[in-house]
């Protein structure tokens, strides 16, 4: 008992300067305009977003402009030529959806405002223990420079009216598209859903997954893609126009799903395909599956560059999108279908009751679907993996 | 007398120093500063000696050849393929139709937006697209066919595209210098000799024709070597052409790989001096060639159905542009549109009805944009125009290729280093940069259009204006600037539909803050939900369909008792 009042007594001693602290950052953010910049291109999150502004408008005064990008790589560029052109104050980029290799190299170059996670009042909800999703952001610690927002895994989709039996591993890829020529693709692997089909099947094909968790060698890099490689150059030639054009982007690839152009299609967003459906961008009959072995996830951030304008409205944004009923909206299939980075151990009764309450809908796979979620390689893994994609497959 | 000389000097004074300061020195330090990156030097991101390293990694990126290949292959073909048409297709109509007719029925492909059109094309022409559709149930396909139509590896797509804007173009540059020439004189006089029409065109009206239309080839083919927007929703993407790759190169997270994105602005601009070289070439070979072949003096009346089967490739390519604009619209109010549907199973004006959440936004910067830039380089131009006229001098050679400069430089080669001054002054990310940056395109557009109405007007006015009592400044606004309201709403027209279609200038001087209908599109083009980009696009082209149709309603309504002033 005593040993508990102590430690809450240390909680509350720790606790009030940091609060103190968030009621100057309150007054700081007020009237500021947060340069959001996020991946554009789908409706819904961009609505997400516009509501996050709307209610951070209302409660905290602080509005937020979405900067729609086509690759997040846009916005580490350009606070990459602000410094380059001494802008260190002022920057254009206030908050950036950022995770996985870019946020290492925002993260290793000192790009990046903090850390300023532990500030936040609603992180006591997030599980931020070493080793756990929300405080390792492919493999590199996260040290509180970037704040979780939302949970990705990896899972396949397809049109259960026209493929009932979908590829059980990533090595059934090979066979299922022999069998169905020209009815398989995956994005271009210079982006990053490209990049994780990889990834994907570099994890379940490696000869010691152990060692993708470390950082790739030359010798361990050419020792566990072995495999990989051997497995593209026979699933190849019999994928989408030979393999030779890729999609874009998941999203292009979604479209080809809808256009029957392809048969599978692919997403970091279990939820995505019921929510697709509900917008009318894929049929009814499209569902999500997954190898039996369990697919990779992650853990979307928001980081804040080191020269952002508005850093404390920025970070304002960052602790609301973590507030319990916020996740719980997100989460909701009918408005963004993204699962929670919360740990339901950590919430109290309203939100638990808030998670409680969701809707559920017919392609919307339950967690124990899902199956086992996988780590993230290394960031220089993926990195290694598109270059060494590119010198192979570029003609 | 004297006392307008020195009130022209000061305003030419004037229009030249704007000029120099606002214009080339933009584009000179841009591509100095692209050149020294190029080069290896970069002090900010800890570059400093210069060396060849940064052409070395631009050369060893995977596909880099490839890319070049593409690009000179792409480029050459669409600006060879448009010239032989639009030469063809004129020959095979002019005189049959009326000027005014054709002039109106190539603006609204003038107006479309190279964005908007090539992303209403991807959807004609994809396997799963409206063509296919329209096929599937006579050919039997349940599945769309593995053709690769579009983002093929040739770059067959994209070439399509660019002809579906470029023929237009040189259609309409080749009947405006058509009308200085005595076209209908020379065809009978070669007719009586025993020429066919088609050849009578070649050797007799092409020849004088030519350095009428130069320069909008040269125009037409810088342009179709840097294309960026086209070339990113219609042609290959692994590898894709130069000036993509450098897109990617210039937006990677890894800032080392400026240095060999620079040296490839620095190979993309020399590409384009490459071509012009070869353009150069092949005048003096037709030159020569030319002169004997028409000494040998055959009559060559073979040539006649060839022109009409040019004539037909033209017909389709505007049936095809004017199919892809109307996919934009017809998936705007679609709700689901699945394959084969050849129209969409549900309607639903939800695309439309939530302009707060994107495009409202969006169209008021493009409106913003397109009201300042073309307000500016009017402006601009009728102070050039009555400098010359006040100075009684015609242009130099020199300020007609100061006008033709910005549209002849890639656009890649000079923006990345300009963004870099802009930053440093920090202009950039604002309103002020983005105006600039594109004023630099719509200017002279706004100024080539200008010229020939302003020297063609009638003197007579100007002198009876004079010997009135009318000071110049009274002229100007009072009997040239009104009598001149048709073409120079005809230039706003174009102006705006410059401004509306710039991509790059907005994506890498607004920082990605100023959301245009065209940066939009171009995002959404690679995202699942085609209503949306619909909308976009739609709206993209609207905006200068509307400016042109103001253009043509406006002096019907202002003149409509003046019936010599409407034309």
């Amino acid at each position: 008992m005593r040993l508990i009042s102590a430690a809450s007594l240390i909680v509350a001693l720790s606790a009030a300067p940091a609060l103190a602290d968030w009621q100057a950052t309150l007054d700081a953010a007020r009237g500021q305009i947060v340069y959001w910049n996020a991946w554009g291109g789908d409706e819904r999150t961009n609505a997400f977003i516009d509501w996050v502004g709307e209610q951070t408008a209302e409660r905290y005064g602080v509005s937020v402009e979405h900067v729609r990008l086509s690759d997040t790589a846009e916005a580490v560029t350009r606070v990459i030529s602000e410094r380059a052109a001494g802008q260190d104050s002022g920057g254009s980029v206030d908050l950036v959806w950022i995770n996985g290799p870019n946020f290492l190299a925002m993260k290793e170059q000192g790009l990046l405002f903090g850390p300023f996670v532990d500030g936040l009042p609603n992180a006591r909800f997030v599980d931020l223990s070493p080793g756990a999703a929300a405080a390792m952001d492919f493999t590199v610690p996260v040290d509180g420079m970037e704040s979780p927002w939302r949970l990705a895994k990896f899972v396949f989709v397809h049109d259960s009216a026209r493929v009932d039996a979908p590829p059980r591993s990533m090595a059934g890829f090979v066979d299922w598209a022999a069998a169905n020529q020209g009815r398989f693709t995956h994005p271009d692997p210079s982006n990053f859903m490209g990049a994780t089909f990889l990834k994907q099947a570099l994890v379940e094909l490696a000869p010691d997954r152990a060692a993708l968790l470390q950082p790739a060698t030359d010798d361990s890099f050419a020792e566990q893609t072995a495999p990989l490689w051997a497995w593209y150059d026979a699933l190849r030639p019999n994928m989408w126009r030979g393999g030779e054009a890729l999609p874009a982007n998941q999203s292009v690839q979604q479209q080809l799903l809808n256009d029957g152009e392809v048969d599978i299609a692919m997403s970091f967003d279990p939820a995505s395909t019921a929510a697709a459906i509900a917008e009318g961008l894929l049929p009814e009959t499209a569902r999500v599956f997954v190898p039996e072995g369990g697919t990779i996830g992650n853990v979307s951030f928001v980081a804040i560059p080191f020269n952002a304008a508005n850093a404390a409205g920025a970070q304002v944004v960052a602790n609301f999108l973590l507030d319990p009923a916020v996740q719980a909206r997100m989460q909701n299939i009918e408005v963004l279908g993204s699962f929670s980075v919360l740990d339901p151990a950590r919430l109290d009764d309203a939100g638990r009751a808030a998670f409680a309450a969701l809707p559920s809908a017919p392609a919307l796979p339950t967690l124990e679907d899902l199956g086992p979620t996988l780590p993230e390689p290394h960031a220089s893994w993926m990195t290694r993996l598109t270059a060494e994609w590119a010198r192979r497959y570029t003609r | 007398m004297t006392a307008t000389r020195p009130d022209g000097g000061l305003l030419r004074a004037a229009v030249l120093g704007v000029v120099a300061l606002g214009l080339v020195l933009p584009i000179v330090a841009g591509l100095w500063q692209t050149a020294r990156a190029g080069a290896g030097v970069m002090p900010a991101i800890g570059a400093t000696a210069a060396s060849l390293e940064p052409l070395r990694a631009l050369v060893a990126l995977p596909g880099f050849g490839t890319a070049l290949w593409l690009t000179l292959v792409t480029g050459l073909t669409a600006t060879a393929l448009s010239l032989l048409l639009a030469v063809a297709t004129c020959a095979a109509l002019h005189g049959r139709l009326p000027a005014r007719a054709a002039g109106r029925m190539l603006t609204p492909y003038l107006a479309a937006p190279h964005a908007a059109m090539a992303i209403g094309l991807a959807f004609l022409l994809a396997p799963s697209g409206w063509i296919a559709r329209a096929l599937a149930p006579l050919v039997g396909w349940d599945r769309p066919p593995m053709i690769a139509t579009v983002n093929d590896p040739a770059g067959v797509a994209l070439i399509l595209g660019l002809m579906v804007k470029e023929v237009p173009f040189l259609l309409l540059v080749i009947l405006s210098a058509l009308s200085q020439l005595p076209v209908r004189q020379h065809l009978a006089a070669g007719r009586s000799l025993g020429y066919g029409r088609g050849i009578v065109w070649i050797k007799v009206i092409m020849p004088q024709v030519w350095p009428l239309i130069r320069l909008p080839v040269m125009v037409v083919l810088a342009y179709s070597l840097s294309v960026v927007d086209m070339a990113l929703i219609l042609g290959p993407s692994n590898p894709p052409t130069l000036s993509v790759l450098l897109l990617r190169l210039f937006q990677s997270p890894e800032i080392g790989l400026l240095l060999p994105a620079s040296a490839g602005a620095l190979v993309q601009a020399l590409l384009v001096v490459a071509a012009f070289g070869l353009l150069w070439g092949l005048e003096r070979a037709g030159r020569a060639l030319g002169r004997w072949w028409v000494r040998r003096g055959g009559r060559g009346l073979s040539a006649e159905p060839g022109l009409w089967a040019a004539t037909a490739v033209s017909a389709v390519l505007f049936a095809a542009g004017a199919l892809a604009m109307l996919s934009l619209l017809v998936w705007s109010l679609a709700w689901r549109w699945p394959w084969p549907a050849i129209a969409p199973e549900s309607w639903s004006l939800r695309a439309w009805s939530s302009p707060g959440g994107g495009w409202a936004g969006a169209l008021g910067n493009t409106l913003i944009l397109a009201a300042a830039t073309t307000a500016i380089s009017l402006t601009l131009a009728i102070a050039w125009l009555e400098g010359e006229d006040r100075a009684r001098r015609g242009r130099a050679g020199w300020a007609e290729a100061l006008i033709y400069l910005p549209l002849l430089v890639p656009q890649i080669g000079f923006l990345f280093g300009l963004n870099v001054l802009f930053l440093r002054m920090g202009l950039s990310g604002g309103y002020l940069a983005v105006i600039w940056a594109q004023a630099l395109f719509v200017f002279p557009y706004v100024m080539i259009a200008l010229s020939d109405p302003w020297r063609a007007r009638d003197p007579r006015l100007d002198r009876a204006a004079a010997a009135l009592g009318a000071g110049p400044w009274r002229r100007l606004f009072t009997v040239k600037l009104p009598v001149l309201l048709t073409p120079i709403l005809t230039a706003v027209a174009i102006g705006i539909a410059v401004s509306v279609a710039q991509y790059l200038p907005t994506l890498f001087m607004g920082a990605g803050r100023i959301a245009t209908l065209t940066t939009e599109a171009v995002t959404l083009s690679s995202a699942s939900d085609r209503r949306v980009t619909g909308v976009y696009a739609t709206l993209q082209a609207a905006l200068p369909f509307a400016a042109y149709a103001a253009a043509f309603l406006i002096p019907a309504l202002v003149w409509r008792n003046r019936r010599g002033l409407v034309a």
